[in-house]
């Protein structure tokens, strides 16, 4: 708020609300930062420090978790499947979704309004729900279990985000630009390539990545979907019942760090992408 | 290409894509709901509604979204306005906060096990503090309500990033000439945010909150890694229906339940928030 803008004066109040501001700041940055610490604690502990009590705050640098994760039936396989199923569902919502996005910053056409409602119904959707009919359609086509068939359908849940993120960032791109192009002996295609695709190109893989990052965490489709090609979240959400408490904690560890370095490589247009797109 | 053709073209793969992926399923999922084999018939609902799990996981799924979406919306709300006056480190506190935005539940659900479990640390802070002599098993049924708080704690984690970055975008977008205004005649900061931020956030407030219901009823993986069997909510209920009972009716009939709360509660909140015509910004 703007009182924390202003320099503190000599006034006690002002230096008061200054102070209350700062802490709360840093208190809500605990929040977020103190259980992931937790998790690191736990995953960087040798398994028996792990399930030993009372727990030490720091950790002990030990891979001894790590390795059992790794030595873990199937958690290498899953963790493949994982990467896959992200890669595919990544390509195949921005091919698909951003050529919309474009449609929808550019065209005035006949069922716009028809086709936005498709996409926001698909968004305000229980989307997951979907992969129980969707199994029994995949046994039929030969698709279930398999890498490309949970694609499909992570794909699904990615899409809106890739259109309605595409359509933001094309509207951010001005139209005169192309114009001018199109005057300078461009074709409609070419002044796309030449003008608008290097313009568009760190936006699009921002939401690449977006993309990337709903296939990585989606637990229920996957778990529904998959039985021996398990991703690793359904792998773990599997084996929650029977496996030890360290294999939890670093298969966690697992899964939170692509996160990070994600929303990390995309913080820029985090907010630039719902800006338009959330109208 | 001609140019009329040419949207019709660019926007055909999305719409064949949902059609298949979407909107098919969603006629078959109903269709199975509504049959048992032959005809029409509302069997499958009258087994699962009739089923004692039901009336508990029906209402701990409304409770949990009544406990987590209004603190998330005033923590998110609170973050925001905080963020919106920050000079320096800005970014930085801005990415810190939005960290949890690419967590997924499972994994919240882990990171929250970590604290609330047996040797966790919780009851290694309150022995260190001499509150306890022996670690408390936190998640067992003798704390119904420890397990709810560590669910909802959770689910406030995870998931007020999402609502935190709509709604700065969407305070992005209000002119700042309101506020020099409201500044020059005397407006207190409370006022302007009550009288200026909040009614021109609607739009975002709308698409934060009908997102942020949609999510919370279809709540499973933080309670499948918390609470397991001693919190039952509708989605583990679906996943165990087609999993255990091997029983693709009646899964399919709590799907078009949950399905039904959230289009109630998305029409609910279109309507409370909805913006008066002609009153864009």
């Amino acid at each position: 708020m703007s009182e924390a803008t202003v320099d503190a004066g000599p006034d006690d109040p002002r230096k008061a609300g200054k102070f209350v501001y700062i802490a709360a700041v840093v208190l809500l940055c605990a929040w977020v930062l103190v259980p992931l610490y937790f998790l690191l604690i736990n995953t960087l502990s040798s398994p028996e420090a792990v399930n030993a009590f009372p727990k030490r705050f720091v950790p002990e640098f030990d891979l001894g978790s790590l390795t059992f994760f790794a030595g873990f039936e199937g958690m290498l396989v899953a963790l493949k499947n994982s990467i896959l199923v992200a890669a595919i569902t990544m390509v195949m919502s921005i091919t698909i979704g951003a050529p919309a996005g474009y449609a929808l910053s550019r065209f005035d056409f006949k069922g716009k309004g028809l086709f936005r409602l498709l996409i926001l119904l698909t968004r305000a959707f229980p989307l997951p729900l979907l992969a129980l009919p969707l199994a029994v359609m995949f046994i039929r086509t030969g698709l279930d279990d398999t890498v490309f068939g949970l694609a499909l359908v992570h794909t699904t849940l990615a899409i809106p985000f890739a259109v309605l993120i595409t359509f933001s960032l094309f509207s951010g791109i001005p139209i005169e630009l192309e114009e001018a192009a199109w005057t300078l002996g461009c074709t409609r295609l070419t002044a796309f390539t030449k003008v608008v695709f290097p313009l568009i190109l760190p936006g699009i893989t921002a939401s690449a990545i977006f993309a990337f990052v709903i296939s990585w965490n989606e637990v229920f489709a996957a778990a529904v979907l998959t039985i021996e090609n398990r991703t690793l979240t359904a792998f773990l959400l599997q084996n929650l019942d029977t496996s030890p408490l360290h294999l939890k904690f670093a298969g966690g560890f697992i899964l939170v760090v692509p996160a990070l370095i994600f929303i990390f490589a995309v913080r820029k247009y985090l907010f630039a992408m719902w800006g338009i797109a959330n109208r | 290409m001609n140019p009329r053709i040419l949207p019709y073209v660019l926007i055909l793969p999305v719409t064949l894509f949902l059609c298949l992926f979407f909107l098919y399923p969603f006629v078959l999922v109903s269709k199975q709901a509504f049959s048992t084999g032959a005809g029409f018939t509302l069997e499958n609902f009258q087994d699962v509604t009739s089923h004692w799990k039901f009336p508990i996981s029906f209402k701990n799924t409304l409770l949990l979204a009544a406990a987590v979406v209004p603190v998330q919306l005033a923590l998110a709300l609170l973050m925001a306005t905080m963020v919106n006056g920050m000079g320096r480190g800005r970014d930085l506190v801005l990415y810190v906060w939005t960290i949890p935005l690419g967590i997924s539940d499972l994994a919240a659900g882990i990171i929250w096990l970590a604290i609330f479990e047996q040797s966790g640390f919780l009851n290694s802070m309150l022995s260190g503090l001499g509150v306890i002599d022996k670690p408390v098993s936190f998640l067992s049924y003798q704390h119904p309500g420890v397990v709810f708080l560590a669910i909802a704690l959770a689910e406030i984690w995870r998931a007020t990033a999402i609502m935190l970055v709509i709604l700065v975008a969407g305070i992005g977008l209000i002119p700042k000439e309101y506020y020099e205004a409201a500044e020059v005649f005397g407006a207190s900061p409370w006022k302007r945010f009550w009288r200026i931020t909040l009614p021109l956030l609607r739009p975002s407030l709308q698409t934060a909150l009908v997102l942020r219901v949609i999510l919370a009823f279809e709540i499973f993986a933080v309670v499948a890694a918390l609470g397991g069997t001693l919190f039952p909510v509708l989605m583990g209920e679906t996943y165990a229906y087609q999993f255990e009972l091997l029983n693709g009716g009646a899964a399919a009939a709590i799907a078009l339940i949950i399905l039904a709360i959230s289009i109630g509660f998305t029409l609910l909140i279109l309507r409370i928030l909805r913006v008066p015509k002609g009153a864009s910004i």
